[in-house]
C-alpha cells in the first residue's frame, strides 16, 4: 500500500498532522523523562480536577513508578511511529487521516495509564478502543481489514463494558473510586465481591491483552498498515489489559484464584501463539503472534506474587516494546522496498539494505534473547521466576524453554532468514529505505543494545519504580547481565539449541503444524463468527416476535399492558378501594347507564351494519344525557352534536364496505383469548377509577377558574371561559387537528396517486 | 352514582378492547367510537359528578353560588370530542379508501407496510 505512494509528496495537512503529533509525543516523553529522578525516590506526583462531584468522580491523575514506565514508552514510541508512519505513507490521499488517529490513539493510551480514578480509566480503556478501530480499519475500502477493526472492537470493547463493571462493584465495595486510594487500602480479596470483580477486570485484561479464548482478535488486527501495528502490538494497546492487571495487582492479586487464572491463560496463551507463530510465513503475521506469546509470558508473570516475577514481567515488557517495535517497522521497511512480506521470497537483503539489517539483526538478538542485549537479562529473569514460582517449576520451566526456543525461531525466520540467507526473488528490485523511516527501528533497536549494555540504569530508574507500584512495597531491584553459570544459564544455552533446531528444521515444522491447525473443530475466530450470527439470529427472531406486522397482535400487546402492569399492581400492593360515603344513583339514571352498556355490547353480537350503527348513537346519545344530567350542558350539546354527525358519516361510509361476517376473531380459542383480555382490561379500568374516586380531590384549579371567570375572563359560563381564554391555546391545538383531519381525508377521497403519477408523468 | 359509572365505564372499555381485536377494521372503528366515548366519561368521573350543578356565574355575583360542577375536566372532554371526531373522520375514510385500493378490511390481510415475505426472508438470511 505505501509503496504505490512511495513518489508522491505529502501533503501539508499531513505534514502539519504530523508535527502536531510528534510535538505532542515528545512534549510528554520531555515532562515524563524529568519526573523519573522523583518518581524513583518514591514520590508520585498527582493532580485532580473535580468532574462528577456528586458521584465521586475526579479528572484525577497519578506518575507512579508503573503509569511512568508505560507513558515513556507510549509517548517515545509513539514519535518514532509518528516519524516512520509520515515517510511509509507519504503521498498516500488519508496519511493526514492515519496521524490524527495515532496521536488521538496515543493520547488515549497515555490518559489510561495515568488515570487515578476509575472512571476515567474506564473512559480512556474505551477511547483506545475506539481509536484502535480507526486506526485497524484505516484501509476501510478492503473488507478484510473492516472485519478485523469490527471484531477488535467488539471483542475489546465487551470487556471494557465488563471493566466498567467491576471497577463500579469494587468502587461500591472500597467507598471511593480513586485507584490510588484502593491500593493503599490493600486487597480485597476478604470482600464477598471479590470474585465478581475479579472475574469482569480479569475478562477485561484478558480481552485487551488478546489472552486465550480471546486471542484471535490481535492476528486479524494486523490488516492495520504497519506502523499501526508496530505502535499497537508494542507499547500501547494489547500492553493496556497487562497495565490493568499490573495496576489492579495489590487490590485484587496474592489470592489462588489471581494466581492460578493468570498462569494458566498466560502459559497456554504463550505456549500456542508460539506454535502458531512459526507456522506464518508472512513475517508480519509471525510478528502478531509473537506478540501474544508476550502477552502470555506477562501475564503469567504478573500472576504471581513474588518479586522476582513480577520484576521479570516489568523488564520483559521493556524489552518486547523495543524490540516488537522494531521489528515491526522492519517488516515495513522490506514491504516497502520489495513489494512482499512473504518469508520465502525474501533473501540476501543484508547487501543492498544494510542500515535495516542491522536493525533486524539487533531486535532479532534481543528477541532470541542474545547477550548482551537487554533480551538476555529479560529471559534470565523469566527463568529465574519460573523457577521461583514454588508449585510446579518444571512444568513452567520446561513450557518457558519451549516457547522461548519457539520465539528464538521465530526471531531468525523474521530477522535473520530474509537478510542473509539465500536470494531474493522479490516483486521489486531491493532498496534501501529512506533516513526516516530507518531512524525509527534502529534506533528501537539499538536501545535494546545499551539498555543490556548497562542494565543498572534501567534497573534502578524505570523496573524498580514500577515493580515497587505493582507490589505496593519498595523493593531493590539490580539488573545485571552476568549472573554467573547457574541454572538460568543453563536453561538459555537449551534455548538457544532448541531454538536453533527448530528454526533448521522449521520449513518441515511449518508444513505440519498448517496441517494440525486447520484440522482443529473449533477456533477463537470461528466462535466469533458463530456467537455473531446467532446474535443476527436472535436480533431477527425477536423482531418477528415483537414487529410481526399484524395490528392485532400489536393491539393486544398494548392493552395486555393495562390489566398486567397497572391491574397487577393495584391487586398487588392494596390500591384497591371503594368510595368511602358513594352518592345515590338516581332512579332515571338507571336505563340511561343500562341503555349505553347494552349499546357498548350489541355491535359484538349483531353482524348487521344498521343494528351497530343504532347502537353507537345509542351510546353517544346515552353519554350525552349523562353530561346533561351531572351538570355539563355544553358537553352535553357537543356530544349530541358529533354523535349526530358521526352516526351520518359512519352510515355513509359504510355503505361502500362489505358486509361483516361472523368470524372476525379467529377460531373459538382466539374469540375467549380476546375476550378474557376484554374483560380484564375493562375491570382494571373500574377498579382504577373506583380507587382514585375514593382518594381526595384537589379542587384548586377548578376553584381558581370559577372564581376568576367573571372578573379575569368576563365570562360567566365557566367551562367556556377556560376553553376560549385559559386553555386557548389547546382549544386552538383541537382546531388544528381537525383542520388536518380534514385536509388529509379529502385528499384520500381525491387524490388517486397511481392515476395521477401517470399522468404527470407524460 | 360513581361506583355505578365506574361500573359503566369498564363495561364500555371491555366492550371496546374486544371491537378493537377484531379482524375487521369497522369493528375496530366502532370499538374506537365506544372507547372515546369511555374515555371522556373516565374524565368526568374522575372530576367528581354533582346531580344538576351547572358550572355557570349567576347574574350579580361575581363567582358560582355554592358548590358546582368541575369545570376543568368538562373543558378537557370539549377539546378530546372534538379531536376524537376528526380522528374518526380520517380513520373512516381511510377505511373506505382502502377498501378501494386492496379489496379488504381484514387487518390479517393488510401487510403492505410489513409484509409477511420480508420476515420470512429475514429469517432465511440469519
Amino acid at each position: 500500500m505505501a509503496a504505490d505512494h512511495a513518489g508522491a509528496a505529502s501533503s501539508p495537512g499531513a505534514r502539519a498532522l504530523t508535527a502536531i503529533g510528534i510535538a505532542i509525543a515528545l512534549g510528554f516523553a520531555g515532562a515524563l523523562a524529568s519526573l523519573v529522578p522523583a518518581v524513583a525516590g518514591g514520590a508520585a506526583p498527582s493532580v485532580a480536577v473535580p468532574w462528577l462531584p456528586a458521584l465521586g468522580v475526579a479528572l484525577a491523575f497519578r506518575v507512579d513508578g508503573l503509569s511512568l514506565l508505560f507513558a515513556l514508552l507510549i509517548s517515545g514510541i509513539g514519535a518514532l511511529v509518528l516519524l516512520y508512519a509520515h515517510r511509509y505513507l507519504r503521498g498516500h490521499p488519508h496519511a493526514a487521516r492515519l496521524q490524527l488517529f495515532l496521536t488521538l490513539f496515543m493520547l488515549s493510551m497515555l490518559g489510561l495509564v495515568l488515570a487515578d480514578d476509575a472512571v476515567v480509566l474506564f473512559v480512556f480503556w474505551e477511547l483506545t478502543t475506539v481509536t484502535s478501530y480507526l486506526l485497524i480499519g484505516f484501509d476501510s475500502e478492503s473488507a478484510k481489514s473492516r472485519r478485523a477493526a469490527l471484531q477488535a472492537m467488539l471483542v475489546t470493547g465487551s470487556g471494557g463494558l465488563a471493566l466498567l463493571v467491576g471497577l463500579l462493584i469494587l468502587g461500591g465495595v472500597t467507598g471511593t473510586l480513586r485507584i490510588s486510594e484502593w491500593i493503599a487500602a490493600g486487597s480485597v480479596a476478604g470482600q464477598v465481591a471479590y470474585t465478581a470483580v475479579f472475574a469482569l477486570v480479569v475478562l477485561a485484561a484478558f480481552t485487551k491483552s488478546a489472552q486465550f479464548p480471546f486471542h484471535f482478535w490481535l492476528p486479524g488486527a494486523m490488516a492495520a498498515p504497519t506502523p499501526v501495528s508496530a505502535y499497537l502490538h508494542s507499547a500501547t494497546m494489547v500492553k493496556a489489559g497487562v497495565y490493568l492487571l499490573m495496576r489492579m495487582h495489590p487490590v485484587l492479586g496474592g489470592t489462588e484464584l489471581w494466581f492460578w487464572t493468570l498462569t494458566v491463560a498466560g502459559s497456554a496463551t504463550a505456549l500456542w501463539a508460539s506454535i502458531v507463530a512459526l507456522r506464518q510465513t508472512d513475517l508480519k503475521l509471525a510478528l502478531a503472534y509473537s506478540t501474544v506469546t508476550a502477552l502470555g509470558f506477562l501475564v503469567l508473570f504478573v500472576g504471581a506474587e513474588i518479586g522476582i516475577a513480577i520484576t521479570a514481567a516489568v523488564t520483559f515488557l521493556i524489552v518486547h516494546a523495543f524490540y516488537k517495535s522494531a521489528l515491526f517497522l522492519v517488516v515495513g521497511i522490506v514491504d516497502h522496498a520489495t513489494g512482499t512480506r512473504e518469508a520465502q521470497r525474501l533473501g540476501g537483503l543484508a547487501r543492498t539494505m544494510p542500515t535495516t539489517a542491522a536493525a533486524a539483526g539487533l531486535a532479532a538478538l534481543s528477541m532470541a534473547g542474545f547477550p548482551p542485549l537487554l533480551g538476555f537479562i529479560g529471559k534470565e529473569l523469566k527463568y529465574e521466576a519460573a523457577l521461583a514460582i514454588v508449585s510446579q517449576p518444571l512444568v513452567l520451566a520446561t513450557l518457558l524453554v519451549v516457547a522461548n526456543a519457539l520465539t528464538f525461531a521465530v526471531a531468525a525466520v523474521v530477522a535473520f532468514r530474509p537478510f542473509w540467507r539465500g536470494e531474493p526473488e522479490t516483486p521489486r528490485m531491493p532498496h534501501e529505505a529512506p533516513r526516516r523511516m530507518r531512524a525509527g527501528p534502529l534506533l528501537l533497536a539499538a536501545a535494546g543494545f545499551a539498555f543490556g549494555v548497562y542494565p543498572e540504569l534501567v534497573g534502578r530508574y524505570l523496573v524498580e519504580p514500577a515493580v515497587a507500584a505493582i507490589r505496593a512495597t519498595p523493593m531493590e531491584v539490580d539488573l545485571k547481565l552476568w549472573h554467573g553459570v547457574n541454572v538460568p544459564l543453563a536453561m538459555s544455552v537449551a534455548t538457544a539449541l532448541l531454538g536453533l533446531a527448530i528454526y533448521a528444521a522449521h520449513e518441515r515444522v511449518r508444513a505440519v503444524l498448517a496441517r494440525a491447525v486447520s484440522a482443529l473443530p473449533l477456533t477463537g475466530e470461528r466462535a466469533f463468527d458463530a456467537s455473531l450470527d446467532a446474535l443476527r439470529s436472535f436480533a431477527a427472531f425477536q423482531t418477528r416476535i415483537l414487529q410481526g406486522g399484524s395490528l392485532r397482535r400489536y393491539l393486544f400487546a398494548t392493552w395486555l399492558v393495562l390489566p398486567a402492569a397497572v391491574g397487577s399492581v393495584l391487586v398487588l400492593r392494596g390500591g384497591l378501594a371503594w368510595p368511602a360515603s358513594p352518592s345515590p344513583v338516581p332512579v332515571y339514571a338507571w336505563p340511561i347507564v343500562l341503555l349505553v352498556a347494552a349499546g357498548s355490547i350489541a355491535p359484538i353480537v349483531t353482524t348487521s351494519r344498521l343494528a351497530s350503527i343504532a347502537a353507537l348513537g345509542l351510546v353517544g346519545a346515552g353519554v350525552s344525557l349523562l353530561y346533561l344530567l351531572f351538570g355539563a350542558p355544553d358537553v352535553a350539546m357537543t356530544q349530541l352534536l358529533v354523535e349526530t354527525l358521526t352516526v351520518v358519516i359512519v352510515a355513509v361510509v359504510l355503505l361502500r364496505l362489505p358486509r361483516f361476517s361472523g368470524r372476525d376473531h379467529p377460531g373459538s380459542a382466539g374469540r375467549a383469548r380476546d375476550a378474557a383480555l376484554a374483560i380484564a382490561a375493562g375491570t382494571t379500568v373500574s377498579a382504577l377509577l373506583l380507587a382514585v374516586l375514593a382518594s381526595p380531590l384537589d379542587p384548586s384549579l377548578s376553584d381558581w377558574f370559577a372564581a376568576n371567570a367573571l372578573p379575569a375572563g368576563f365570562g360567566r359560563n365557566v367551562v367556556n371561559v377556560v376553553i376560549v381564554d385559559f386553555r386557548a391555546l389547546d382549544t386552538l391545538g383541537e382546531i388544528t387537528v381537525v383542520t388536518v383531519a380534514a385536509c388529509a381525508a379529502y385528499a384520500l377521497l381525491k387524490l388517486r396517486p397511481g392515476a395521477s403519477s401517470e399522468q404527470e408523468g407524460a | 352514582m360513581e361506583v355505578l359509572l365506574a361500573i359503566l365505564i369498564g363495561v364500555m372499555f371491555g366492550a371496546s378492547v374486544y371491537l378493537m381485536l377484531s379482524r375487521n377494521w369497522v369493528r375496530y372503528l366502532f370499538g374506537f367510537i365506544v372507547i372515546s366515548n369511555a374515555v371522556n366519561l373516565l374524565l368526568f368521573a374522575v372530576g367528581r359528578v354533582e346531580l344538576g350543578r351547572p358550572a355557570l356565574v349567576p347574574p350579580g355575583l361575581a363567582a358560582p353560588d355554592g358548590p358546582v360542577a368541575n369545570s376543568l375536566p368538562q373543558a378537557l372532554i370539549l377539546t378530546a370530542i372534538v379531536i376524537g371526531f376528526g380522528l374518526l373522520a380520517f380513520a373512516l375514510v381511510l377505511a373506505s379508501r382502502a377498501w378501494a385500493e386492496l379489496g379488504t378490511v381484514d387487518v390479517d390481510a393488510m401487510r403492505v407496510a410489513e409484509p409477511r415475505e420480508d420476515a420470512a426472508r429475514e429469517g432465511r438470511d440469519a
